[in-house]
């Protein structure tokens, strides 16, 4: 693989993990008889996924040194009325990229999963089902059409509701995984009328061919109002990656979706699925970069998810959660790049965010699977004693996550602050507020989660819901369940994810950013929206960036949250508490998650649900049914009733209305013509 | 005025008369008798119009034969003649006034309408008669009808018979075919008894087998 | 005066109303009924051989022809339903003739 690509070889690394999942799914589960055991199932997945791997990596090199590229089209599905469906592929420095991180996360978590899900009896299920959905995923990066993508989009969806409500039998996570669902389609709807404007209003769903006809696009409006076409077919397109990348409103889904195992959520919830909206604007910049209002209304909303989604990550006891929001938060962040024309960087935090958030998540789930599954943080502390790998993993991952200088997520973070302070779009001036103002809340987040698990006291035996009962085979029984470390599957997967998310931001940002990597995935009209340009003036390389920031805001706010958190939960443990008395009101609107959940469930659902019984009772019961259906066979009746009492039976009766009608008539005819 | 037009009056008076008297006699005897006398009038009439095959059929076959069987019907049935008249006045205001508008109306379209035809002049050719007219027309023209004609009487015939049947009950008439369609198991039964009985059962042994011989 | 055709024809004009009033004036009598059904067939015979004559056509009275025969036939079928009528209910009033009610 030099200077070509061939499909051949690519086309390993879809179907690879696809044929891995339907090996263990059927073979390895009732379904197919229990033919294979545990072992076979995770050797044929991880086979499957580490053959993606490489053929990716071997691709990455291709595109980024070699400087070869890709579209193709693999099989015509059909062609109606002119509107080709096809199955293709286009490879260029984006998609290669997402690539490369997709299979190395899912490879990573693959094998996490040999350890955490140990003694699960859906062992086999749960391999086939992270096999399907990397399958899924690498179909939607690889795409070079929206069906295509569309494909992949809702395969991952399906995906993420199968493994979301892996516990099938667990309640919560069936209300979880059905929201996950129906949050998501919501976003689909707009997703998928962006895509029919699309397909109406150009003729095709191939990104070349559509991206071509962009210019004739931006001179269109809807008909029958007075709004720009391509506002409108951006607008929806944005509607999709809010519900699939869980953008305010419909980002209630993601705290939900913590119900399923943590190898999911650090594969799903913070490496790939939700990163997958994310990816999507950023292949369509094209046709963004017509819309000054789509990119307005995208950095708005970006602006108001980063902020707010952080401060609810600030009241959570749980520690998935804790996580949780902080992927929202920085999902808003990556939005508000995308806002202010940096998709290549947004596509960069995408990139170091995938490695440092898998890895915390990975990290959570090692301390759950040490303190014997216990997920909340207020009965745990002084993990580092007792889980030194976990903890290292964890603290390089938060330095990452805030921005310390020199890891991967300061490059990322810094530079998307820098973009929107370019950019002089409506709605700039909050989201410049938003992003800074987030610099504090993460980094205070963060470390209070890291402090109250890793440092302080040790509060394990204070947890009023412990379970004294199920786990005998941990050996040891008693009141004192002392946390352990987790075995080598478990931690060799954090240590590899912690090297990029240390190294990968100071190696990559000059090349992706101002380099040539994306020069034909991204398309950026530098005159309107110059924060690319703007910043490539600025930049001197990756270790000038890093010392000039010591004397920049954002390192200040980080480092006077990660104080503060210091103060709170290390060094005056009863602040907290008082605060929170004193801010009774703020707390329970944090801990309402700003009562949308409540407004989804009463009103929304609930009164989905009164209109469909209104018009179930009124409509159909007693219009259609009682009036229209029943009420005409009861006037038939009724009349045919009335109309019986001419039927006297008596002869003479009838032989009198004859003569009377010959009487009638023969008075018409004779007196009356 | 000519013998023809006073005859057509007298016969037409008298048969006004006894229709009127058909309808409101008493005795439901009286009633058949005026229709016959209703009847010979109009045979008159007919006559008159020079239709002497049909008046003397309607002598012979109507009255002869239908009125007859009324009169049959009258006298077998045995009604009550008083609770036949209640009620009968009160209606008939009502009923005069709808029969002498009807009357009126019809006769002043057909008075009006059919004024100019006149009594035509027929060739008095020799040898012409009625009947033999009608059984030239009968019979060319008309043999279909007159077959059908045929069959309808027969129908009626058939139809009022079969209505009207009784059977006596205790009848010895077996229907024919019921008998050939008898089927063995419908007279006979095979029961299966043991050939060796105690003595007090001999009797009823000796009778089982007879049976199962026969 | 000349006889005209129009004579014959409110003759039996005026039979046949008189027999349509005897039809609905009888409640009692069945017999009657029937009678007064022949009366109006007699009627409409009248018309026909008033027309048969008058316009020297044959055709007339070999209607009437069909018209008896058919007479007959009712009258020997309407009889026998009357005298089963009387079997079954021992009357023949027509006003208790009303099981066809609707």
């Amino acid at each position: 693989m030099s200077q070509t690509l061939s499909v051949s070889t690519l086309l390993w690394v879809p179907l690879a993990p696809l044929v891995g999942s339907i090996l263990a799914g059927v073979l390895g589960t009732q379904f197919g008889g229990n033919v294979i055991g545990r072992r076979a199932s995770h050797t044929v997945t991880i086979l499957g996924v580490l053959i993606s791997f490489i053929v990716s990596v071997m691709t990455l090199k291709a595109v980024a040194i070699d400087g070869a590229r890709l579209n193709e089209t693999i099989y015509t599905w059909m062609v109606v009325g002119g509107l080709k469906m096809e199955i293709g592929f286009l490879i260029d420095g984006l998609s290669a990229m997402m690539m490369c991180v997709v299979t190395f996360v899912s490879l990573m978590v693959h094998l996490y999963t040999i350890g955490y899900m140990e003694e699960d009896e859906g062992y086999n299920r749960f391999f086939s089902y992270i096999s399907l959905f990397t399958f899924s995923m690498l179909m939607l990066v690889m795409s070079n059409n929206m069906l295509q993508l569309f494909f992949g989009w809702e395969a991952v969806g399906l995906v993420s509701y199968l493994l979301i409500g892996f516990w099938y039998n667990k309640p919560t996570a069936i209300f979880a995984n059905m929201k996950a669902f129906l949050v998501n389609r919501v976003g689909d709807f707009g997703f998928i009328l962006g895509i029919g404007l699309i397909a109406a209003y150009a003729g095709t769903l191939n990104y070349a061919e559509a991206f071509g006809k962009s210019a004739e696009l931006a001179s269109l409006t809807l008909p029958g109002t007075d709004w720009m076409l391509i506002t409108v077919i951006c607008i929806c397109l944005f509607i999709g990656a809010m519900g699939k990348s869980a953008q305010f409103p419909l980002h209630v889904w993601l705290p939900d979706s913590m119900e399923g195992p943590t190898p999911i959520s650090a594969l799903i919830h913070a490496a790939t699925m939700v990163t997958a909206g994310i990816f999507m604007v950023a292949r369509m910049s094209p046709l963004f970069e017509l819309s000054d209002t789509a990119l307005s209304f995208i950095m708005v909303i970006g602006a108001i998810t980063a902020l707010f989604m952080g401060f609810l990550g600030i009241i959570q006891n749980d520690i998935k959660r804790v996580v949780a929001y902080s992927t929202l938060s920085q999902l808003g962040y990556m939005t508000v790049a995308l806002g202010a024309s940096a998709y290549s960087v947004a596509v960069f935090h995408l990139m170091t965010h995938a490695f440092f958030k898998a890895l915390l998540f990975l990290a959570a789930g090692s301390v759950i699977m040490g303190c014997h599954h216990n997920q909340d943080i207020r009965w745990m502390g002084g993990l580092r004693k007792y889980m030194p790998i976990t903890w290292i993993t964890s603290l390089l991952g938060s330095l990452a996550l805030i921005g310390t200088p020199l890891f991967a997520g300061f490059y990322s973070k810094d530079s998307i602050i820098e973009a929107v302070m370019e950019s002089h779009l409506p709605g700039a001036g909050f989201a410049k507020f938003a992003v800074l103002a987030g610099v504090f809340v993460t980094a205070f987040y963060s470390f209070r989660m890291y402090f109250l698990v890793f440092h302080g006291k040790e509060r394990f035996d204070q947890n009023p819901d412990a379970h004294h009962d199920a786990h005998t085979d941990h050996g040891h029984h008693g009141s004192h369940h002392v946390p352990h470390e987790s075995p080598w599957v478990v931690t060799v997967p954090l240590v590899l994810l912690a090297i990029p998310s240390v190294f990968i931001g100071y190696w990559t940002i000059e090349p992706m950013l101002y380099g040539d990597f994306f020069k034909d995935a991204i398309f950026i009209n530098a005159d309107l929206h110059s924060a690319m340009k703007e910043l490539g003036e600025k930049f001197h390389g990756p270790w000038q960036m890093a010392v000039h920031s010591l004397t920049t805001l954002p390192l200040l706010l980080a480092a006077s949250g990660v104080a503060l958190s210091y103060v709170f939960y290390m060094v005056k443990p009863e602040w907290p508490a008082a605060i929170k008395k004193t801010f009774m009101p703020v707390f329970n609107l944090l801990e309402n998650k700003y009562y949308l959940d409540w407004i989804n469930e009463n009103i929304l659902a609930r009164g989905a649900r009164a209109l469909g019984t209104g018009l179930w009772k009124v409509g159909d019961q007693a219009i259609i049914d009682g009036t229209l259906v029943n009420g005409s066979w009861k006037l038939v009746g009724w009349i045919s009733g009335l109309v019986r009492k001419a039927q006297t039976g008596f002869l003479y009766h009838y032989a009198l209305v004859m003569i009377l009608g010959i009487f009638v008539l023969m008075t018409y005819f004779v007196w009356l013509k | 005025m000519s013998v023809t037009t006073g005859l057509f009056y007298v016969f037409s008076a008298i048969m006004l008369f006894a229709a009127f008297r058909v309808i409101t006699a008493r005795n439901p005897i009286h009633a058949v008798l005026f229709l016959v006398l209703t009847f010979f009038q109009a045979s008159m009439i007919w006559m008159l119009l020079k239709a002497e095959f049909l008046s003397i059929i309607l002598v012979l076959v109507y009255v002869g034969a239908v009125m007859v069987l009324f009169l049959f019907v009258v006298m077998m049935m045995d009604v009550n003649k008083e609770s036949l008249r209640n009620g009968f006045w009160k209606h008939f205001p009502f009923a005069a006034l709808v029969g002498v508008v009807i009357a009126l109306e019809m006769s002043a379209v057909l008075m009006g309408g059919f004024r100019v035809v006149d009594e035509p002049v027929t060739a008095a050719v020799p040898g012409a008669s009625n009947t033999k007219e009608l059984g030239k027309l009968l019979y060319t023209q008309y043999i279909y009808p007159l077959e059908v004609a045929a069959a309808i009487l027969l129908v009626a015939m058939i139809a009022a018979i079969s209505l009207t049947l009784r059977v006596r009950k205790d009848s010895k008439l077996i229907s024919v075919s019921d008998q050939v369609r008898v089927k063995a198991k419908d007279r006979l039964s095979v029961v299966k008894y043991a050939a060796t009985q105690a003595a007090v059962a001999t009797p009823a042994a000796d009778s089982a087998s007879e049976e199962k011989k026969a | 005066m000349i006889l005209t055709l129009g004579h014959f024809l409110s003759l039996g004009a005026i039979l046949f109303a008189l027999a349509v009033v005897g039809i609905f004036l009888n409640r009692r009598n069945l017999i009657v009924l029937l009678m007064a059904i022949e009366l109006m067939l007699l009627a409409v015979n009248t018309n026909f051989v008033a027309f048969s004559h008058y316009l020297n056509d044959m055709h007339g009275q070999i209607f009437v022809f069909f018209i008896l025969t058919v007479a007959a036939a009712e009258a020997a079928i309407g009889l026998a339903i009357l005298i089963l009528l009387f079997r079954n209910k021992s009357s023949i009033s027509v006003d208790e003739l009303n099981t066809l009610k609707g």
